[in-house]
């Protein structure tokens, strides 16, 4: 079973279509990152997936119950908005135990579930401090923390590194990457580096519509370029260039550009042109430090994706 | 249920650690307090004011009657304004800064969010109202002579409903509205249209400011009733909730 099924999800806001019959599944345990340009859809699609939104039509269900404002779906679920809001007079403790009690939580079970957490997210030493003078990066570590009070099946973060200093992001993003396993992780963002940090899977969303959910490996697999890179060592320069220039010639190559110690290398046919590039280095004579297939980006991957949408 | 009395518990803890709780209490019991003070020295502090002599001298006695009107409009004007205040921003501020939707997602119940918000305000007008009603009894009976006690809780209870009614209408425009301003404005504006409508005496026996005139006849006319404004008001607190709470269950956040 899946830990989020969405089935032709759709939500208008007057003549704005926000969701566009978005369908979608998450494997249970993954991480995954829910990706798109602002405007995309992501916050609308976590809100009607938590109950706080309805939809216009279609249908969706998470951990095995539909949605919609039920203590059923809200017993399974955590979930962090974009920008936490507490109630500042309360200490973080408190809100934690506050949290606790709205799910059930008796007086010494939540006092403990409080304390793990704020153990767990770093706010131990300020667990008695009023939210009220609590730091943006503190805000987003208790917002993580009471996510997690009722250990959720399901756990939605709404771009949760997204107003962080680059030490908060990657605090946040340890604590997400050391929930794998213990939960469904569904984290919406527009900032890719954090996806490739710690996304298993990837869903790319853009105008309300799904444009390709993959692992991301496959996705980056999927769009890699026809190049190869070549290094060799800082002082074979005059040999790399003149290389270049005769592998520059033969058929299979379409493009060479030479960048002081390094050599890019274009190709028409990717699994041909490996073994032939091979065989080509070692008989050159060059001292190779390193030969590689160009990866594309996430980013590269993102882009072309939107850029083929758009131009369809 | 166990939901409710958890959403209250934190209601009156806001209440209590935002001092509004505090605030609320002191003014209305001050002016439960000051009430009978101020009915029975006011001949003597205006007869004391230099050329002032004449006016304390055509002022009649003071007398327990005007000990009772000074406080029922005091307490009356105040809570209103509290009425007012307290609620307006109490589920649109929550809403505009985003922890109704951080709570909401978790197994709370709209209604119970709700009620238990209706049930904070109504314990603070409780609080405050009994603690200025036993003021006000004390220095009315120490001035003046002790009233039978029953018919002051009665007179204080009248207030108590009047005051709800209008603290329901501005959690209702709360609940409506995204903005405290326009809580508060929707609020006033119904105040100022029941007196308004209230000018007609056919009409007025049946709106909740006839539960002032009611609170204040108990020691003069006790065989005066009037049960229509009571009908009315407790329908208006009833129906507010009620319109408040189906709005809100749909309300996306």
């Amino acid at each position: 079973m899946s830990a989020i099924r969405i089935e032709n999800l759709v939500k208008t806001y007057g003549a704005v279509r926000a969701l566009d019959g978005l369908s979608l599944e998450v494997e249970p345990g993954s991480i995954f990152g829910f990706l798109g340009p602002n405007g995309a859809g992501k916050t609308t699609t976590i809100r009607i997936l938590t109950g706080l939104a309805h939809p216009s039509g279609g249908h969706a269900s998470v951990a095995g119950v539909q949605i919609g404002h039920n203590g059923a779906l809200a017993r399974r679920i955590g979930y962090l908005p974009e920008e936490p809001a507490f109630y500042g007079w309360m200490s973080a403790q408190e809100f934690l135990e506050y949290i606790g009690r709205l799910f059930g939580l008796g007086g010494a079970a939540r006092r403990k579930r409080a304390e793990e957490l704020l153990e767990k997210v770093g706010l131990w030493e300020v667990r008695k401090r009023r939210i009220r003078g609590f730091s943006r990066g503190m805000r987003q570590r208790l917002g993580i923390a009471q996510a997690l009070v009722n250990q959720p099946e399901v756990l939605f973060l709404d771009e949760p590194a997204s107003a962080l200093d680059p030490a908060g992001r990657r605090d946040v993003l340890e604590l997400i990457a050391g929930l794998r396993g213990q939960c469904t992780v569904f984290m919406s963002t527009h900032i890719l580096a954090d996806v490739e940090r710690v996304c298993d899977t990837v869903g790319i969303i853009h105008k309300g519509r799904m444009l390709r959910v993959a692992r991301q490996e496959d996705l980056t697999a999927a769009y890699a370029l026809p190049v190869f890179r070549v290094e060799v060592t800082a002082n074979g320069n005059r040999p790399l260039t003149e290389w270049a220039e005769k592998i520059g010639r033969e058929a299979m190559v379409e493009q060479v550009q030479v960048d002081g110690n390094a050599v890019r290398i274009r190709v028409r046919d990717v699994e041909n042109a490996r073994g032939w590039l091979l065989q080509a280095l070692a008989e050159s004579g060059l001292a190779v430090e390193r030969f590689e297939a160009v990866k594309p980006s996430l980013e590269e991957v993102f882009l072309n994706l939107v850029n083929e949408e758009v131009h369809r | 249920m166990n939901l409710f009395w958890a959403a209250l518990s934190k209601e009156l803890r806001e209440q209590w650690r935002t001092y509004r709780l505090l605030v609320t209490v002191i003014v209305l019991s001050l002016f439960g307090l000051l009430s009978p003070l101020l009915a029975y020295f006011t001949p003597q502090i205006l007869g004391a004011i230099p050329g002032g002599e004449a006016l304390g001298e055509l002022i009649p006695p003071p007398t327990v009657v005007d000990a009772i009107g000074q406080y029922i409009k005091n307490l009356s004007q105040f809570a209103i304004l509290f009425a007012i205040l307290l609620p307006m921003g109490s589920v649109s501020g929550e809403k505009e800064r985003g922890t109704a939707a951080l709570v909401l997602s978790k197994p709370l119940p709209r209604g119970a969010f709700l009620m238990a918000k209706a049930a904070a305000f109504g314990l603070v007008f409780a609080l405050s109202l009994l603690i200025s009603g036993l003021a006000g009894y004390y220095y009315t009976g120490l001035l003046f002579e002790f009233l039978p006690f029953d018919r002051w809780v009665a007179m204080n209870g009248l207030l108590w409903l009047y005051t709800m009614v209008y603290a329901g209408l501005t959690l209702l425009f709360s609940t409506i509205s995204r903005s405290q301003a326009v809580a508060a404005g929707l609020s006033f504006a119904v105040l100022l249209g029941l007196s308004v409508i209230g000018i007609s005496k056919m009409v007025a026996v049946y709106l909740p400011a006839q539960l002032v005139t009611w609170s204040a006849t108990l020691f003069i006319q006790p065989e005066t009733a009037y049960w229509g404004s009571l009908a009315v008001s407790t329908g208006m607190l009833v129906a507010a909730l009620l319109a408040a709470w189906l709005i809100f269950r749909r309300q996306e956040l």
